[in-house]
């Protein structure tokens, strides 16, 4: 089993809510970048979404297009990304990674490269946001070499398509609450918990569902009918800014300790 | 060319034309594209659509368009006669027109009572301005804030036609940042929006819808060419940005192997320099705006800043169906400089009387170039694919005068 179906194994087993929080690769600090990861786990992460930074980001919203700018500014690409992951599993050989980003960086690494660079600095998957299902022959090379490939569902997905999603999901499906860029800020639990519950009910994966939470009451209202609630943009908007790994711990710990309380207390 | 390949069997259903194309799109995008491709295919065949576009094309538009044989210019070469498509006399001053009044209807069609749009120059802002005041629907058009500063005519008459001019300040600020958030808007807003790009690029259907509703430009030429020349031309020419004017002249000549064909990308302050936007010539496969295609990139696949004198064709990548044309070896891709454009905008101006785009003064120059190593009796049909009027100020200030 992979680190993310073991990881989502355990939360089953002990009726628990995964958190899923996503920051983006080098925002705020490329050097303190590890300590991040690891205050993110101290926090009760149970898995870590690292963003590579793209310059032409067309899922995102103001917030994460920004951290972006940010990074590649300061020279982060995929080489800075694989060793952080590195270095970071030098200490924690448990939480997942899965990184999330666009497919040039990628494809400009080359994937057979990317796959095993990937593989041995310890990435568990990857989502990228423009490669559907249908043009996700490039990335065979990542399966082949274990990477699990996480898909995005959306509220536009017709019911043929969501079931061939369902089937081929792998680590988790993530579910994407509204039809939107991230960090947009209207969430209707009501309309999505219908959903939600029909596609882990088909799905072969546990049901991540992200956009538009960001808080402890917006995790909770998740909580009830996800497997994991994925935090991205306020979490990166809090962070911003920060510049040592003191600072960056206790922005964390504020920021996430509230929400895993809420998840627990669900 | 080593094989014999039938230009028009693509893009396949998956919208790819050879490794080029697709669908790189979220998710959420997927089933709009659907929807869209589904409508447009449809639409493609319908006979009252078809007649609903003609006659605007014909009594909007102002088609068919002359093609024009510049005498003094090609004397003053010294090669072969030089054609001119005269894109530049439509309806709103470009080839972009054509594509705009396509889209549109489609919209219509489909029900979808906004329309966005992005845009570099303007003209593909200021034609979705154009057809959106006409079928009464609500623009919006997503303009880089440099481009803005640079083309300010085109934000006014954007503005005058009743349409929301929304600055985009990410990124470079340019048409590659105004696509992202066009983008955006669509995704957001997929229930009631029609997004009309402007160029071949994005995912699939647009590359071949955009190159659908521009191919009227080659087949209205070829045809010109065997009346009134009783021959084709021995080389086409036009210049690519994202390549809608340059496919629209191309694809009826694709599969007439004779007929050479040669794209001028902007080589800027040139190639070697790095400010250019010469994806073709200069760049490498990669994945930008929903097609894999050619883009200009860093080793970390981060898209580059372009640098072009004109704002239409400064984009760091190109429709797939040329980079198809080029790996086939179909057509050829050359740079042509600010410098090199700037002088061929003269030597129109001053021989023919006409003020072209600067976008289409890349061509011209291209035209000149080739005319100039051709017999008298060769011809160069070149797509003149705007007018100028919008780049007299861009060109006052680059040549030190006070307008």
């Amino acid at each position: 089993m992979s680190r993310i179906d073991v990881r989502f194994a355990a939360l089953k087993a002990t009726h628990r809510t995964g958190l899923i929080p996503f920051v983006t690769a080098g925002d705020p600090s490329p050097q303190h970048m590890v300590a991040l990861m690891h205050a993110l786990v101290d926090a009760g992460a149970d898995l870590i979404e690292l963003g590579v930074p793209f310059s032409d980001p067309m899922a995102d919203g103001p917030v994460i297009q920004h951290a972006s700018e940010r990074a590649i500014a300061k020279g982060v690409g995929l080489n800075e990304v694989l060793g952080w992951v590195a270095a970071f599993r030098q200490r924690d050989a448990e939480t997942p990674i899965v990184l999330m980003g666009y497919l040039n960086p990628v494809e400009i690494h080359g994937y057979a490269r990317f796959a095993q660079e990937a593989v041995q600095a310890g990435v568990d998957g990857v989502l990228l946001v423009d490669c559907p299902l249908e043009e996700s022959a490039v990335l065979r090379p990542l399966r082949d070499a274990g990477l699990q490939q996480i898909l995005l569902a959306a509220p536009t997905t017709a019911p043929a398509r969501m079931a061939q999603l369902c089937g081929s999901a792998e680590g988790f499906l993530y579910y994407v609450s509204f039809a939107g860029i991230t960090g947009a800020a209207h969430l209707s639990t009501g309309d999505i918990a219908a959903r939600v519950a029909d596609i882990r009910s088909r799905a072969k994966a546990p049901v991540a569902v992200g956009f538009g939470i960001r808080d402890a009451a917006s995790a909770k209202a998740i909580a009830g009918f996800a497997d994991a609630v994925v935090i991205g943009s306020a979490l990166v908007e809090r962070l911003a800014g920060a510049t040592d790994a003191e600072e960056i711990t206790v922005r964390v710990q504020a920021f996430l300790a509230p929400i895993r309380a809420a998840l627990d207390a669900h | 060319m080593s094989k014999i390949v039938d230009f028009n069997a693509f893009p396949d259903a998956y919208g790819r034309f050879g490794n080029y194309g697709g669908s790189y799109v979220a998710e959420t995008l997927m089933a709009p594209l659907a929807e869209l491709t589904e409508a447009y295919l449809r639409l493609r065949d319908d006979p009252e659509f078809i007649a609903e576009l003609d006659r605007d094309l014909k009594h909007y538009v102002g088609r068919p368009s002359p093609i024009y044989h510049a005498e003094r210019l090609s004397q003053h070469v010294g090669g072969a006669r030089i054609l001119f498509k005269r894109e530049d006399l439509n309806h709103t001053g470009a080839h972009k027109i054509n594509n705009t009044v396509g889209q549109a209807l489609v919209a219509k069609r489909m029900g979808k009572p906004r329309i966005i749009a992005e845009t570099g120059a303007g003209q593909h802002g200021v034609a979705s301005a154009t057809v959106a005041a006409r079928l009464g629907l609500k623009c919006v058009v997503y303009m880089g804030a440099v481009d803005i500063e640079r083309q300010k005519i085109n934000v006014y008459r954007m503005k005058l036609l009743g349409a929301e001019v929304v600055p985009v300040t990410s990124g470079s600020k340019t048409l590659k940042d105004a696509l992202n958030e066009a983008m955006r808007d669509w995704v957001t807003n997929v229930a009631d929006t029609f997004y009309i790009i402007g160029t071949v690029a994005g995912p699939h259907p647009y590359p071949l819808m955009v190159r659908d509703f521009n191919a009227i430009v080659g087949r209205e030429a070829r045809a010109q060419m065997l009346e009134q020349y009783g021959r084709l031309p021995d080389v086409l020419t036009a210049c690519v940005g994202g390549g809608s004017n340059a496919i629209g002249l191309f694809h009826a000549f694709l599969n007439d192997a004779d007929v050479r064909i040669v794209g001028a990308e902007a080589a800027g302050e040139g190639i070697a320099t790095g400010h250019h936007a010469a994806s073709l010539a200069a760049g490498r496969p990669g994945v930008l705006h929903g097609n894999r295609t050619y883009v200009l990139c860093d080793d970390n696949g981060q898209i580059n800043e372009t640098h072009s004198i004109s704002a239409g064709l400064d984009y760091p990548g190109v429709g797939p169906e040329h980079a198809f044309l080029k790996d086939v070896g179909r057509a050829d891709y050359v740079g042509v400089t600010d410098d090199e454009a700037m002088e061929a905008f003269h030597l129109l101006a001053r021989t023919e009387g006409i003020l072209a785009a600067l976008e289409s003064s890349h061509a011209v120059a291209q035209a000149i170039k080739l005319a100039r190593e051709m017999p008298k009796d060769g011809i160069v049909l070149c797509n003149l694919s705007g007018r100028g009027d919008k780049d007299v100020h861009t060109i006052a200030a680059r040549e030190g005068v006070e307008v």
